[in-house]
């Protein structure tokens, strides 16, 4: 039966001066905080100008994404033109997240790459950017841009995350890709 | 009589309509109002689109309020294995409704005439105006309790023992702090505080210490941060609603904004002058546009100290439950009975 019990002291325990132990004045100061943020961000909505530091997202994305940011996937192509993944599927199975889906098609007209992918989809629902099917590729065939892929949509109808690769493959757009001089496909 | 009955329906539609609409213009003030003052931009996607067009209504978020009921409206009505059913089916209603009748009492505007018959702006006019507001605001308290009881959850019950002793505690200090102002004002009657205020001075200015105890008390009563033991998130799930779903859950979502609009009515009109505004009857108005003006103005006095309770319940920290039973019993309470104490001393002086 003890009667009081004694609390834990603490190392760093909060010290409260006299105007904290006061507490409508603290109060009153993080009013004063708050309505200041939110009376300058509503001036700032009403005169037109954006009063937030969040972005709205699809309709606009954010400026500051780094020069280096891991983004879309795309394709890469060998100089004839072809696609250059091999449909090795080394990709899919490094992925965490299993979000990529390969099926391959046979060309034995190039003998040094038989195989070759004739969808190659990435689901982007499931997709978390951590760049390993980029680093799993014995290729070099799969990289990703620094854009982010435009996803969301306002109607459950029309979204559809499942992107496939080759449609949507353009490496020239990707200017760290070199080909030698008359060699480009 | 039938121009009578009318009138009074028409009052009854009238306050119902304030509350229900106010209280939704609430849900969407405080995720506008919060997001606003952390530099966010708050909910904006919902909207009414114009059959076969592509133009849509956004209205600020507005329409995210009537997207939130049709969804409550849909959800399952979950209902936990082992329960009381008479009470976990009253509790809500016992939680919403009594803050619906307490607005019966709360004058909304000065009197109407019409026909040569005036009419307060009132839905029931009560010699015993607060003593009824304050008795039924109590019944509230008894819904949330029986909610957490009823529903057969631990977390449940934590949070109605946590808001029973919540509900004691702070309305004693707020019993005192209205007992102070009835002192003042030497009625019970609300339409006579607001006519006595916009004949001398506004409650706020008489009693400024009463003021602030009401509205902490009234935050309190509310249930609203800092002082939402009974459905703080981080300890007990939901507190005394966790078992409560579809509109069961939304009726006390409501509530809670309807306690809103009733204590920034019931502050507007015990310590802000009420309908009335300084000058207001010297214009020279006719009659019926300064009654609407009246109701405006009442409207938009609540309107903004119900911004104020949110600016409070976005800017500070919960409490934790020895702080929060340490500030009623030994901080508002003695500050109240002082007040009150005060208050009658000076008032039997000067009756002397």
């Amino acid at each position: 039966m003890t009667g009081r019990t004694t609390r834990k002291r603490y190392w760093n325990e909060p010290a409260m001066g006299l105007w904290e132990r006061v507490y409508i004045l603290e109060v009153v100061r993080g009013l004063w905080i708050t309505g200041r943020v939110f009376f300058g961000n509503m001036g700032k909505w009403i005169t037109g100008r954006k009063g937030a530091v969040t972005t709205y997202y699809p309709e606009e994305t954010r400026a500051d994404y780094s020069p280096n940011n891991r983004g879309r996937h795309v394709l890469t192509q060998r100089a004839n033109g072809e696609v250059q993944c091999v449909s090795c599927n080394l990709c899919a199975t490094a992925c965490p997240a299993y979000c990529i889906e390969i099926v391959s098609k046979a060309d034995f007209t190039d003998p040094v790459h038989p195989k070759a992918p004739e969808r190659f989809e990435i689901d982007y629902s499931r997709c978390i950017f951590c760049g390993f099917c980029v680093e799993a590729c014995p290729e070099d065939a799969i990289r990703m841009v620094k854009e982010v892929p435009q996803l969301p949509e306002f109607d459950r109808g029309v979204m559809w995350a499942k992107i496939d690769l080759l449609k949507t493959w353009h490496p020239l757009a990707d200017p760290r890709k070199h080909y030698p001089p008359g060699r480009e496909p | 009589v039938i121009a009578d009955l009318m009138v009074h329906g028409a009052l009854m539609l009238y306050a119902i309509g304030f509350m229900m609409g106010l209280a939704t213009i609430f849900t969407w003030v405080e995720r506008k109002q919060s997001a606003v003052m952390s530099d966010r931009i708050g909910a904006n996607r919902c909207y009414i689109r114009v059959p076969f067009t592509n133009v849509k209504f956004v209205a600020m978020g507005l329409f995210h309020a009537m997207a939130d009921g049709g969804k409550l409206l849909l959800k399952e009505n979950f209902t936990p294995r082992a329960y009381d059913r008479l009470c976990y089916d009253l509790a809500p209603w016992l939680a919403a409704v009594p803050v619906l009748v307490v607005f019966a009492i709360v004058p909304f505007g000065g009197t109407l005439t019409l026909d040569g018959r005036s009419y307060a702006l009132q839905v029931a006019r009560l010699d015993a105006g607060i003593l009824v507001a304050l008795a039924v605001l109590g019944i509230g308290s008894l819904g949330t309790i029986l909610a957490g009881w009823s529903s057969n959850n631990k977390f449940s019950l934590m949070g109605a023992a946590r808001a029973a002793s919540q509900m004691i505690s702070y309305e004693v200090a707020m019993g005192f702090a209205v007992l102070s102002m009835v002192v003042t004002y030497g009625t019970l009657d609300l339409g006579e505080m607001v006519r006595w205020q916009s004949q001398s001075a506004w409650g706020i200015f008489v009693q400024p210490l009463a003021f602030l105890l009401f509205v902490t008390t009234c935050i309190a009563e509310n249930k609203r941060v800092p002082f939402d033991l009974p459905e703080c998130e981080s300890e007990l799930v939901a507190g005394y609603f966790t078992e409560y779903t579809s509109m069961k859950m939304g009726l006390f979502m409501l509530s809670e904004f309807l306690g809103i609009v009733l204590v920034s009515a019931l502050t507007v009109t015990l310590f802000l002058g009420g309908y009335d505004m300084p000058g207001l009857g010297r214009a020279g108005l006719p009659a019926w546009a300064e009654a609407a003006l009246q109701v405006g103005i009442f409207s938009l006095k609540t309107f903004l100290v119900g911004c104020f309770m949110i600016q409070v319940r976005w800017t500070l920290p919960r409490f934790r439950y020895d702080q929060l039973m340490a500030f009623g019993w030994k901080f508002l309470l003695p500050l109240a009975a002082l007040n009150l104490c005060a208050t009658v001393l000076i008032h039997g002086l000067a009756a002397s």
